[in-house]
């Protein structure tokens, strides 16, 4: 097991989280790496598949304000989430697909597992996708989640977040997070938040931006994420390097 | 422009709502799936249909799978081939999954022909990788992965062939815990 995935990740089993009692691996995972590098006939599939730039989302789909409309707005908070998709060494990731879902303002998801007693909102889909720029740039427009109760434990609420994956170049970079708001009062409280280790939970909380903020339209969150770079590339964290 | 290294994203659960974002089905608003559970290309029209199972031995209603794989010709970037789809398991009544592909052919070297899995599901707080090698491929004993894993192990790995008439099949389950539990990954550098 590697030192990072030990200082990011979560574990695949957590206690208080209890539906990862039952589904996380329980053996440690077989180093791939290790077993390629004894070997003479080329990587695999999984460091030699490219997958950025593949996928190309409709005109509306980064727009959750817009693209369930049925003639009228969604109500709620107006907010623009916007930021870069970066690998470790700060370079940007070009053309990665965003997808990301949430619950609508009154915490409630368009899911039929969902049986919150919250207003569904017939203008809000809840789903959105886009692919980053020349930068690593990409940009929502939606509405600020509400929170919602789940199970777990009594009186369980999920902090408002909103649910993003990321596929960019390559497979080692693949991601499935969420993003949270500054000053939630319910992150102390969760227990997917809080299976995080604790120095980098920190990277789950977006940053409210007024340079993002639309004067008389939209709050702005600035949230980036950092994923592992092609395997493909050696690196060595001890270098210098030539930046 | 330099640029600072930067610290890694955790990673969080899928949890159990990703079909709206991540595998929708509807598309009266337009906002249909951009990501199937098919791939077209050259190869055999192969089907990949199994079950997950929690370390209960209870088929998972709510996991999304995810295959990156080659071409029938061992090609990556083919073009008009993407090389990846992605599936649910609580669409069948039965909570199976079901791809629609063609059976890869091998990269190269000692390797045998292998389709990439990630598996993703409510309650894991962060994703799975496997690989699916074919049960009737003689090249398995010498590819340089499977031949490296405990043998007691290496059969979490394979897929069993069922033909029919009309059809190739494969039968694929993930075993989360237990006994047969799959053989997952960690890819080098990366997690
Ligand atoms: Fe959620």
């Amino acid at each position: 097991m590697s030192g990072k995935r030990q200082s990011a990740h979560p574990p695949y089993t957590y206690r208080d989280y209890k539906s990862s009692i039952l589904r996380g691996p329980a053996r440690d995972p077989v180093d791939l790496g290790e077993l390629e590098a004894k070997q003479s006939s080329g990587a695999g599939v999984e460091s030699r598949a490219s997958l950025a730039g593949r996928f190309r989302p409709g005109e509306l789909d980064h727009d959750l304000t817009r693209n369930a409309r049925r003639g009228g707005e969604p109500l709620g908070e107006r907010i623009v989430v916007s930021g870069r998709v970066l690998d470790e060494s700060g370079s940007p990731i070009p053309d990665a697909l965003i997808e990301i879902w949430q619950a609508n303002a009154g915490g409630r998801y368009l899911h039929k597992a969902d049986d919150h007693d919250a207003p569904i909102d017939p203008n809000f889909l809840g789903a959105g996708r886009n692919v980053t720029d020349r930068e690593g740039r990409y940009r929502f427009l939606t509405i600020q989640p509400g929170a919602y109760p789940w199970k777990n434990h009594h009186n369980a609420w999920r902090p408002r977040h909103i649910h993003f994956s990321v596929i960019g170049e390559s497979l080692a970079g693949r991601l499935v997070t969420q993003m949270y708001f500054p000053g939630d009062p319910l992150l102390d409280l969760d227990p997917i938040f809080h299976a995080v280790p604790a120095a980098a939970r920190g990277r789950l909380i977006a940053h409210f931006d007024l340079g993002l903020t639309q004067p008389e339209f939209a709050l702005g969150y600035h949230f980036d994420i950092v994923v592992a770079g092609s395997g493909a590339t050696p690196r060595d964290d001890h270098g210098s390097g030539a930046g | 422009m330099s640029n600072e290294p930067c610290l890694l994203t955790p990673s969080q659960t899928v949890g159990p709502y990703f079909t709206l974002g991540l595998t929708p089905t509807r598309d009266e608003t337009g906002f249909g799936p951009l990501i199937t559970n098919e791939i077209r290309g050259d190869g055999e029209p192969i089907t990949i249909r199994g079950k997950v199972f929690d370390g209960a031995g209870v088929p998972v209603n709510d996991a999304m799978l995810e295959i990156v794989q080659a071409d029938g010709n061992g090609r990556l970037d083919a073009p008009e081939f993407p090389g990846f789809a992605r599936a649910g398991t609580g669409e069948a009544a039965d909570n199976s999954y079901t791809f629609k592909t063609v059976k890869p052919g091998p990269l190269g070297g000692d390797q045998a022909p292998y389709i990439c899995m990630i598996v993703f599901m409510r309650g894991m707080l962060l994703h799975a990788c496997t690989r699916i090698y074919f049960a009737d491929e003689s090249a398995n004993p010498n590819d340089p992965v499977f031949s490296r894993l405990p043998a007691d192990r290496r059969e979490t790995l394979l897929a069993r062939r069922v033909e029919t008439a009309d059809a190739v099949s494969y039968e694929f389950d993930i075993h989360m815990q237990g006994e047969r539990e799959t053989v997952f990954f960690s890819l080098a550098d990366a997690i």
